[in-house]
C-alpha cells in the first residue's frame, strides 16, 4: 500500500474527520428536535463571525497551545505526561503569588515575574513524577495523573485556608491589582490600526504562546537537547549507546513539559480571570492531549489544532446562549469532534490510502 | 419513526433569529445545574411560574465553566435581556465587575450581596428556617442524636447548620447533633455518592434524622436515609415527595419566589438588599400529604409556636454569619 502524499495526510485526513464528526453532530441535534444547520451556523458565527467571538476563540486556543505543546514535548521523548492539569493548576498558584505579593509598578514586570513563577511551579510539580520515572521506573502515566488530584487538593487547601480574603465565601483569591492586568489583544492590535474588540479575554499571552510554539520547534529540531529528546523517544537503547543519559533526559523532558503547562496560567489567571479560582484550568490540561495528538506532536499542527478546539469551546458557549440545546448535548458534540479528529484518524487514513493507490495505478496504466 | 419525523421537521423548520428577545428576563443557573432537585430547580420553578402566568418567555442558561460567567452576563446584557437573575454566591465577584458596564440593565443575585446601584441582592434567613426543621428533628428523634450534612463548607452553610442545631437543642437540650460537610470546593454541591456515605456514617453514630443542606448532594443523603429506614430533611425545594413517608419535612427556601418576583418586577427591579425571612415567607418548613403521617399534632403545634415567636422576635435565632460563631454547635 502506498503512503499518502504529505498534503493529504496533513490536510485531507483531519478535514474528513471533522466533516464526519459534524455529520454525527447534525444527526444528534436533529434527534433532539433542533435544526442542525442553525446550530452549526451559530457555532461558526459566534466564534469566528465577529472580533468579539474571535477573541474568545483565541483565548481558549491560547490555553490549548500551552498545554498541547507541553504534552507534545514529553511525547517526543516517549513520555506520556497527563499531568498537565495539575501542573497548570500549580502554575496558577505561582502566577497568583507573583501578582499578589509584590506591588508591581507595570504589567510588563509583573508578566516577567509570573512567567518565571508559573513555569517554575509547573515544572516543580512535574519534578517528582519525573524523578520517580527516571530512577524508580514508576510509570509516568500513573504518577502524573495522581499528582493532578494532589494538586487539586493542595489548591483547595491553599485557597480556602490561606489566600481567600476575609469574609468571602468563594474559594478564590482577591482580585489582582489593576496594574498587573495584561494588555488585551484588542488594545495591541488597535495600536497598529487593526480594529479588534477588547471586550473579550484574549490578551498578549496569545502572542507569547505563538512565540513559544516557534521556540519549541527550534528546541526540538535545531538544538542538541532536542535531538537527544527525540533520539531517546525513538529508540531508548540506541540513545543510551550514543551517550545520552536516560535519567537526565527524562527529567529534562518532563520539567520542560510541566513548565510549559504552568505557563497556561499567565493567560487564564493573569490575563483573563484576574484572580485565582479553584478550577482555573478547567480541563485544558486534558484537552492538551487531544490537541497534541491531532497536531501530530508538531508545534505548527498544535497551533492549528488549538484554534479548532478554541472554536469548539467558544462555539459551544454560543450554542448554549443562542439555542435551547442542553449543556450535556453540547458536551457530547465537543466529545464527538475530539473522538473523530483525535482518536479515529486511522479509520479515514486506510480507505484514503486505498483510494490514492487506485488513482496511482490508473495513472500508471 | 419519530426520529425520522423529527429529522424531517428539523430540517424543514429553520429557526430564525437567535437572540431576538427584547427585554425578556433571563436566568442563569450555577454549576449545580437546573435539575438539581433543590436550589437551582427552585429557581427554575419560579421562572416557569412567571412564564405560565404572564405567557412571557425567558432566556435560561446553565453554567459549564468559570470562564463563561462573565461572557454569559455580558452577552445577555448586550442582547437586551432585562432583568438578569443569577443563582448562587459564586457570581458575586463577576457581577460586581460587570454590572457597572450596563447601567440600564437590572441584575438580581440570590444568596449574595453585591453593592451596585442596578443590582438587587436577595438573601434568605436560612438560620430561621433551619431552626424550625431542627425543632422537628429534635422531637422526631428517638435516639436523641440527629445529623446534618452540609454541602460546601462556607459560612452560608454553617448558618444552616447553626440554626438547625439551635432548633434541635430547643426541642431536646440533651440531644447530640452530628455535623459534617461534604467538601470545601463547588463539587460538594453535586456529589450524591459522598452524601450517601456521610449519611451512613452518621446513622452509625446513632443519628435517626438527617438534614441535608447540600444542593444535589442531598439527593444521595435522602436516598441513603430512606434505604436505612431513618428520617431525613430536605432543603431549598419541597423534597418530601422524593421518598414519601420517609422525609420528615423540607426547609423550604423560596428561591422560586425570589426569581418569580424579580421577573415580575421586570425592568423596574428595585435595587438593594432584599432579606427574605420567615415573616416575609422567604423560608418555611414543608407540610404536605407525603409527610403528614410523620408530623404529630404536638410537633405541628410546637413548630407553629416557634414560628410565631421568631416572627414576633420572642425567639432570636443566632445567625452564624453575624459573627462567625455558633453557640449550639462547633464546626
Amino acid at each position: 500500500m502506498t503512503k499518502l502524499p504529505r498534503w493529504a495526510d496533513v490536510v485531507l485526513v483531519p478535514l474528513i474527520c471533522l466533516i464526519i464528526a459534524f455529520a454525527f453532530s447534525a444527526i444528534l441535534i436533529a434527534a433532539i428536535g433542533q435544526s442542525p444547520a442553525h446550530a452549526i451556523w451559530i457555532m461558526i458565527d459566534g466564534s469566528l463571525g465577529s472580533t468579539y467571538g474571535l477573541g474568545y476563540t483565541l483565548y481558549f486556543a491560547t490555553n490549548f497551545i500551552f498545554t498541547g505543546l507541553a504534552v507534545s514535548i514529553a511525547f517526543q521523548a516517549s513520555l506520556f505526561n497527563i499531568g498537565g492539569e495539575g501542573q497548570a493548576t500549580l502554575g496558577g498558584l505561582g502566577t497568583a503569588l507573583a501578582c499578589l505579593l509584590i506591588p508591581w509598578p507595570h504589567w510588563s514586570l509583573a508578566l516577567m515575574a509570573s512567567i518565571l513563577a508559573s513555569a517554575a511551579f509547573g515544572a516543580a510539580w512535574a519534578l517528582l513524577p519525573a524523578w520517580l520515572q527516571a530512577r524508580r521506573g514508576s510509570h509516568i502515566v500513573i504518577t502524573t495523573m495522581m499528582f493532578n488530584f494532589i494538586a487539586y487538593a493542595l489548591m483547595n487547601y491553599v485557597l480556602v485556608n490561606i489566600l481567600r480574603p476575609q469574609g468571602s465565601m468563594d474559594p478564590a483569591t482577591a482580585r489582582f491589582p489593576v496594574t498587573v492586568n495584561l494588555p488585551k489583544l484588542g488594545d495591541i492590535l488597535g495600536v497598529v490600526g487593526i480594529p479588534f474588540s477588547s471586550k473579550n479575554p484574549a490578551n498578549i499571552s496569545f502572542l507569547i504562546a505563538i512565540a513559544l510554539a516557534f521556540a519549541v520547534w527550534v528546541l526540538l529540531w535545531h538544538t542538541r537537547l532536542g535531538y537527544a529528546l527525540r533520539a531517546f523517544g525513538k529508540q531508548e537503547k540506541a540513545a543510551i549507546y550514543a551517550g545520552i543519559d536516560p535519567v537526565r533526559i527524562t527529567i529534562y523532558a518532563l520539567l520542560l513539559s510541566g513548565g510549559i503547562s504552568g505557563l497556561m496560567a499567565i493567560n487564564a489567571v493573569q490575563g483573563a480571570a484576574h484572580r485565582l479560582v479553584l478550577n482555573s484550568v478547567e480541563g485544558a490540561g486534558f484537552i492538551g492531549i487531544a490537541v497534541a495528538l491531532m497536531g501530530r506532536n508538531h508545534p505548527f499542527g498544535i497551533v492549528l489544532a488549538s484554534l479548532l478546539f478554541g472554536f469548539l469551546y467558544q462555539g459551544g458557549t454560543q450554542l448554549a446562549l443562542g439555542t435551547t440545546i442542553p449543556r450535556e448535548v453540547i458536551t457530547v458534540l465537543q466529545a464527538l469532534v475530539i473522538l473523530f479528529t483525535g482518536a479515529l484518524p486511522y479509520m479515514v487514513q486506510r480507505p484514503l490510502e486505498a483510494l490514492f493507490a487506485r488513482l496511482a495505478r490508473k495513472e500508471a496504466a | 419513526m419519530t426520529l425520522m419525523k423529527r429529522l424531517l421537521g428539523a430540517t424543514a423548520v429553520l429557526a430564525l433569529g437567535t437572540v431576538a428577545a427584547v427585554a425578556d428576563p433571563a436566568i442563569i443557573y450555577d454549576l449545580g445545574g437546573k435539575n438539581d432537585k433543590s436550589f437551582n430547580e427552585a429557581a427554575f420553578n419560579g421562572a416557569e411560574r412567571w412564564a405560565k402566568e404572564t405567557g412571557g418567555t425567558y432566556k435560561e442558561l446553565e453554567m459549564q465553566n468559570e470562564a463563561q460567567r462573565e461572557q454569559a452576563l455580558r452577552q445577555l446584557a448586550e442582547a437586551g435581556a432585562n432583568p438578569i437573575v443569577m443563582t448562587g454566591f459564586a457570581f458575586g465577584d463577576t457581577l460586581n465587575a460587570v454590572a457597572p458596564d450596563y447601567p440600564d440593565t437590572k441584575f438580581a443575585i440570590i444568596d449574595m450581596v453585591v453593592d451596585q446601584p442596578n443590582v438587587k441582592s436577595v438573601v434568605f434567613t436560612e438560620d430561621q428556617g433551619s431552626y424550625l426543621v431542627g425543632l422537628m428533628a429534635g422531637m422526631a428523634s428517638k435516639t436523641g442524636t440527629v445529623g446534618f450534612v452540609g454541602g460546601m463548607d462556607i459560612p452560608l452553610i454553617r448558618r444552616f447548620g447553626c440554626g438547625y442545631a439551635q432548633g434541635v437543642l430547643a426541642a431536646n437540650p440533651n440531644a447530640k447533633v452530628v455535623l459534617n460537610m461534604t467538601g470545601t470546593d463547588p463539587s460538594a454541591w453535586n456529589n450524591p455518592v459522598k452524601g450517601a456515605e456521610i449519611a451512613k456514617s452518621q446513622q452509625a453514630q446513632g443519628a435517626d434524622v438527617i438534614y441535608a443542606a447540600a444542593g444535589g448532594t442531598g439527593v444521595g443523603v435522602l436516598q441513603a436515609a430512606a434505604d436505612m429506614g431513618i428520617l431525613s430533611i430536605g432543603v431549598d425545594s419541597n423534597q418530601n415527595y422524593l421518598h414519601p413517608g420517609q422525609v420528615l419535612t423540607s426547609m423550604m427556601k423560596r428561591v422560586d419566589n425570589a426569581v418569580y418576583e424579580a421577573f415580575k418586577e421586570g425592568t423596574d427591579l428595585k435595587a438593594g438588599i432584599n432579606v427574605m425571612d420567615l415573616a416575609a415567607g422567604g423560608v418555611d418548613y414543608a407540610l404536605d400529604e407525603n409527610n403528614a403521617p410523620l408530623v404529630t399534632p404536638e410537633m405541628k403545634a410546637a413548630v407553629e409556636e416557634a414560628k410565631a415567636k421568631i416572627i414576633s422576635g420572642e425567639i432570636k435565632v443566632h445567625d452564624y454569619m453575624s459573627d462567625n460563631t455558633c453557640p449550639a454547635a462547633t464546626f
